[in-house]
């Protein structure tokens, strides 16, 4: 068993309307910064996790992105994965990132 | 009629649905902590409005993995009344139960307000008692009120008459004014506004009344005797509780 952080980033849909997002980029243009085009908000989370291997560390934060921690019906998301060493010290593990189309799957 | 109405940690207006049904209907009401897995035993159960779980990574994201959302698939399966109000709407989303889901509203600003509805369909067990094109004054108290749905689901709500209610003066963003929307078998709603917030004149409204009268109605006219019900009605019986135009059995 190893421990692994991933690194989730939820984001809204481009087709779902971000008012945070939307307020955040009136701000920079307000503050002289004309070249910003758009401004996004999303959530990223941290998952500390002790897995048997890459893979089904990869699995288990899919399952969780899928289930809990994004909503499909207006959120996609994707992770990376890092092995965890003690405390805050981590490695990459190779090029783990996961991305996801949110789907309308429930009615 | 026995009615459940659920507590989640975070519930706020638990206590104004048990009020309001039991001073509408004069029913009795059990207030249904979060971790009852049963509720085969009522006709039907009210999600309350507040911020269930602090509202935590979605509104409605945590509340719908609690124990008693079991039973509440259970009795939307069995085909029993689900009303989710506010943030019960925002958990029936969450759980798959309604479809579509409710942002943030489109200004960032927190709404409480009375607010003018229009009755868009009166064909559900919720809204029976409202004419359709009806203008109902209800009140609104929310941050995350925006209804959201892809285009495709939006049609499909409105050509099949699930769009319950609607804002005719929209608070939140919400797509084709959506206050409230019905499962397709039509025995679960949830809707934004807060009916049991207007069941009295000195309420400033008491258009919400004929949600919870709807709904006594409805079970109260249904046939079908309960399981553990220790009195059977009779053939004879049946067919005097049975109007003109209901059906049999399910």
């Amino acid at each position: 068993m190893s421990n692994y952080v991933a690194k989730v980033q939820v984001q809204l849909k481009a087709s779902v309307f971000d008012p945070q997002g939307h307020a955040v980029e009136q701000a920079l243009h307000s503050l002289g910064h004309g070249g910003v085009r758009r401004v996004r908000m999303g959530k990223s989370m941290e998952v500390h996790l002790e897995a048997a291997d890459e893979q089904s560390a990869t699995a288990q934060v899919r399952q969780m992105c899928e289930t809990v921690l994004c909503n499909p019906v207006m959120e996609t998301f994707s992770f990376t994965l890092e092995i965890e060493k003690n405390g805050d010290e981590v490695d990459p593990v190779g090029q783990l990132a996961e991305i996801a189309q949110g789907r309308q799957n429930r009615t | 009629m026995k009615w459940a109405v659920v507590v989640f940690p975070g519930s706020n207006c638990d206590e104004d649905a048990v009020l309001a049904v039991t001073q509408v209907t004069g029913d009795s009401v059990d207030k249904v902590w979060y971790t009852q897995r049963d509720l085969s035993g009522y006709d039907a159960v009210i999600l309350p409005g507040g911020f269930s779980y602090g509202d935590y990574l979605r509104s409605g994201a945590i509340a719908r993995f609690s124990p008693v959302l079991a039973g509440v698939q259970e009795m939307a399966t069995a085909g029993k009344l689900v009303l989710g109000i506010c943030n019960g709407f925002q958990v029936l989303t969450e759980a798959g139960l309604l479809p579509g889901a409710l942002l943030r509203n489109d200004h960032l600003q927190f709404r409480c307000e009375m607010t003018p509805l229009e009755v868009m369909s009166n064909a559900s067990p919720f809204l029976a008692d409202y004419k359709i094109g009806e203008v109902i004054q209800v009140p609104i108290a929310h941050g995350e009120g925006r209804y959201y749905a892809d285009e495709q689901t939006l049609d499909q709500l409105v050509a099949s008459n699930r769009v319950g209610v609607r804002y005719l003066r929209n608070p939140n963003g919400s797509l084709r004014n959506i206050a409230g929307v019905l499962n397709e078998a039509g025995n679960v709603f949830g809707l934004m506004p807060h009916p049991e917030r207007a069941v009295a004149d000195w309420m400033g409204s008491s258009d919400g009344r004929r949600v919870f009268l709807s709904m006594k109605r409805f079970v109260e006219s249904q046939p079908v005797t309960r399981k553990g019900d220790e009195k059977v009605a009779s053939l004879g019986d049946r067919t005097q509780t049975v109007e003109v135009g209901q059906s049999h059995g399910n």
